[in-house]
């Protein structure tokens, strides 16, 4: 500031603030606890990129605000003097300081942010080159699966085959592989779609529909992404990771779960009167417990039908979406309308 | 700049075509006079504040609790739109830039009106037809789709609703193309002859700015919001998907005019920002030119970040991260602003009147605003908050924190100007504590709902988030409360206040140096420049004149009593 000089006797003063403002942004950007568990790889990335920022504010936050009181407190009018402040208009030096010290953190940032980015599988999406050259292969599969005599065949290779089901269109949006997986094509493909106000899941190798995302833990996933009505946005608060699902527009989601358990799954996009109650789950299994949920229900229903695996009125894990049940529950009529 | 004069317009002479003074009823009809429209669009905004404020004490009284338990589920969705539309289409753009930019401008710059009366009126007189249409989109249940409207949902839900409030919308739009054409000739072509451009308040730069950017994006809204209304009624698939539209293509419509919506509610802000600081610290404003050009640099990138609304959307990755950067460039120049007003704020003789508590209120609470803004700005972070309550949090603090805090100092500040009668200053504390207190406990605990999961828009949601909410909701209680003492102070002092003398503030700008209220025309006699508009404290000794801005302070005051 202008009369640091004046007011600030020594450097040890302005040291020692500088020290505190430090410690405590350091201390509040580890500790801040804000952001929920960590279940994906990608979970860290975005973490230490909010940290970063959050200490960095912090320290910000801290001069500004502290600054702003000491002034209001220090060069507040008192008494019956009515004559004006010295007339200070401006400080070339200062001005270009503060200028140029944001302008270094934000391009930092920016920098750092493209690096997440990219971390992520933000650059990847178009997944994977490996899928488009099985394209056509993959066709042949999944007209087998169609008829009667495919649910044999599946077996163990379910999660091979799955892998084969290219997605109709290839997804422009999105998140994809990591840079080191950009080459290998995902271990498990599900196809997700939206619409008013549940999301459904199909296992394309295993003529598996379900309202419940199951996936094993520490394989690489990925989510083919679409709505059939409104935009949806599907939302795991615990992997950082989210993306609209968009009518008559493909999008993507990569992850790798890196812990068992059962986590939210959100529509964070507005799409009408109970978008509020549009919520699932994410059941995470180790990779045998997910071949025997894969076997359960495939075997639990003939071929024709495709599998409900879980009934409607258990989506709602909570008393509250009892009354949406009907308005929001998958029935087979539902199901019947979006199967292909 | 010779001769130190102030023009005396005691005397009205009786040559002018109006009355001498307006009535109160001249108040409710078409008026050409800029003061007059000025108020209109003040009391008419202030009018849609408390209606959108009672909307969304409403949408937190049904947030208490996790279930939907008060409202119909599409009766809150209607009053979240409205809620939204409202505050920005109905309050803030009207008040701060309707309001203060008309009344402010011509007596800002010496001039006896803007450069074009009539279309200032009509201008004023869309925005109650706009009302009008929002009423009747509301008797049919209202727009139900968010104020973003994105297709499909908006051409799905409510279609009546939906289609009057889009027509509601384009009136408003064209009334503030109109008025961002009036405020740039005014400026250029109406200072008073000795005004240069580095003597001009930083209201006025403000002012240019902002109508620079709604000249500029406005139409972009105009145009999508039509398509949109196309499709809705008359068969058209630009935003169907089942008929080969792109649902993508309106959202880069919508934000492209959106963002810069943003800088239309925070710029003119800005601008009043300047005025309150330097007149109540008794300081010159620090960096005249940096505040001047940074409100031009806003708005030049201003234009270029609209797609960190988009970073989940149809976007690719390109683009995501070309936003990014653009977007955290756009911290720049307003930290500039910000550091400024802290360096004006610092070493002042600091009067704690109320237009200076909300002015600092505002510099507090933007600061945590334009912080968590950063955050967004990135979108690897953004990817996991976009659309959740750490948003909705962020731009609270931005928009109430920030535009509705400089309405607040700036209604203060010019209420003697205008109506002629002082507030009362202990019931103006008041409403400031209040107002900061629940504002901070409102929107403060919002970031955390949202990381740690909550969507936004949202009238059902996880039992887990219950505490959180109802600290939200305690604090929109304490903000609705907050209302009252002001609007005792208001009402009272308008009526019965204190006369207030021609400058109580002794503020340097040219508004202050004509009577309180100021005559029909502003200034009698061209006005003369006789100091900067900042220069507090600057020795103002001409070369043959002994005297100084105090002793020159202390002549007005003699004369006006
Ligand atoms: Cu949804």
């Amino acid at each position: 500031m202008a009369k640091e000089k004046e007011t600030v006797p020594g450097s040890l003063i302005a040291l020692t603030i500088g020290l505190v403002v430090a410690v405590i942004s350091f201390w509040y950007g580890q500790n801040n606890n804000l952001l929920p568990e960590q279940i994906s790889e990608q979970a860290p990335l975005v973490d230490d990129l909010f940290t970063v920022m959050a200490t960095i504010a912090t320290a910000l936050f801290l001069i500004v605000e502290g600054a702003i009181v000491y002034s209001l407190i220090r060069f507040r009018h008192r008494g019956e003097d009515e004559t004006d402040s010295e007339p200070v208009k401006g400080n070339f030096p200062l001005e270009i300081f503060w200028t140029a010290i944001p302008a270094f953190i934000v391009i930092g940032l920016g920098i750092y942010s493209v690096e997440v980015y990219n971390q992520m599988g933000g650059f990847d999406t178009s997944g994977g080159p490996q899928m488009a050259h099985h394209q056509h292969h993959s066709v042949e599969i999944a007209s087998l699966i169609d008829r009667d005599v495919s649910a044999p065949l599946i077996g163990q290779a379910g999660i091979e085959e799955a892998i084969e089901q290219a997605p109709k269109t290839r997804p422009d949006y999105g998140i994809g592989a990591s840079p080191q997986d950009v080459n290998n094509p995902a271990e498990v493909v599900i196809n997700v779609t939206g619409l008013q106000y549940a999301w459904l899941f199909n296992y394309p190798g295993d003529n598996i529909t379900s309202g419940e995302l199951h996936v094993p833990a520490g394989k690489d996933v990925q989510l083919n992404i679409e709505a059939k009505d409104v935009i949806h946005s599907f939302w795991l608060p615990q992997f950082r990771i989210k993306q609209d699902a968009l009518p008559g527009q493909m999008s993507q989601l990569r992850f790798t779960a890196t812990h068992t358990g059962t986590y939210p799954i959100v529509c964070a996009e507005l799409c009408g009167a109970y978008h509020g109650a549009m919520r699932s789950q994410i059941i995470i299994h180790e990779p045998n417990e997910y071949e025997a949920w894969l076997t359960e229900n495939r075997v639990a229903t003939g071929t024709d039908q495709p599998t409900v695996a879980v009934n409607p009125q258990d989506l709602s894990d909570s008393d509250y979406l009892e009354p949406y049940a009907k308005e929001m529950g998958i029935n087979a009529d539902v199901l019947a309308q979006i199967q292909p | 700049m010779a001769q130190a004069q102030i023009p005396i317009d005691s005397q009205i002479n009786g040559a002018h075509q109006h009355p001498e003074a307006w009535s109160w009823y001249h108040y409710f009809w078409y008026n050409t006079d800029h003061k007059v429209i000025g108020i209109q669009y003040l009391v008419f905004s202030f009018i849609f504040y408390l209606i959108a404020g009672v909307m969304a004490l409403f949408l937190r009284a049904e947030l208490y609790t996790p279930d939907s338990d008060l409202l119909d589920p599409n009766v809150y969705n209607t009053l979240l739109t409205n809620h939204g539309t409202m505050m920005i289409f109905f309050w803030i753009v009207p008040a701060a830039i309707g309001g203060f930019g008309n009344y402010l401008v011509p007596l800002m710059i010496g001039a006896k009106d803007m450069a074009f009366p009539n279309l200032n009126a009509i201008s004023f007189w869309l925005n109650p037809v706009a009302a009008l249409l929002m009423g009747v989109s509301l008797y049919f249940g209202g727009a139900q789709s968010g104020w973003t409207a994105y297709p499909p949902l908006s051409l799905i839900t409510n279609n009546l609703g939906q289609s009057f409030w889009i027509l509601s919308i384009v009136f408003v739009g064209t009334s503030s193309i109109l008025g961002a054409i009036n405020f740039l000739v005014t400026i250029f072509k109406m200072r008073t002859p000795s005004m240069k451009w580095d003597e001009m308040p930083l209201f006025c730069w403000a002012m240019i700015a902002t109508s620079a950017l709604a000249l500029f994006s406005t139409p972009v809204l105009a145009i999508g919001l039509t398509l949109l209304l196309f499709d809705i009624n008359f068969g058209t698939g630009f935003f169907r998907p089942e008929m080969g539209g792109d649902i993508v293509v309106y959202q880069h419509l919508f934000w492209f005019y959106s963002h810069p919506a943003v800088y239309l509610m925070i710029l003119p802000i800005f601008g009043i920002m300047s005025e309150v600081i330097s007149t109540h610290a008794r300081k010159p404003i620090f960096g005249y030119k940096a505040i001047a050009y940074s409100s031009l640099a806003i708005c030049v990138v201003g234009l270029f970040v609209w797609v960190h609304h988009m970073f989940t959307s149809g976007t690719p990755a390109w683009m995501r991260m070309f936003f990014t950067i653009s977007t955290l460039i756009v911290a720049v120049p307003t930290g500039v602003k910000i550091f400024s007003w802290v360096a004006t704020l610092w070493g002042g003789k600091i009067r704690l009147t109320s237009p200076l508590l909300f002015a600092v209120g505002l510099l507090a609470m933007f600061v945590f605003g334009g912080l968590s803004g950063v955050t967004l700005g990135t979108a690897p972070f953004d990817i996991h908050v976009h659309d959740t309550y750490y948003v909705v949090g962020h731009f609270h603090y931005v928009l109430f924190g920030g535009s509705v805090f400089g309405l607040y100092a700036a209604i203060y500040h010019w209420f003697p100007k205008m109506t002629g009668r002082m507030y009362n200053e202990p019931l103006g504390r008041v409403h400031f504590l209040l107002t900061f207190i629940g504002a901070n406990m409102t929107f403060l605990p919002m970031h955390q709902l949202g990381m740690q999961g909550m969507p936004r828009r949202i009238a059902m949601y996880d039992p887990q988030f219950a505490g959180l909410n109802q600290l939200c909701t305690i604090g929109s209680m304490i903000l609705g409360v907050s209302i009252i003492p002001f609007l005792i102070n208001m009402i009272w002092s308008w009526g019965w206040g204190e006369q207030a003398p021609r400058n109580p503030w002794r503020s340097l700008t040219l508004e202050w140096q004509t009577t309180s209220p100021p005559a029909i025309e502003n200034f009698d006699e061209e006005p003369i420049l006789w100091a900067g508009p900042y220069d507090y404290g600057v020795d103002t000794q001409m070369e043959d004149d002994e005297e100084t801005v105090e002793e020159l302070l202390a002549t007005v005051k003699s004369e006006v009593k």
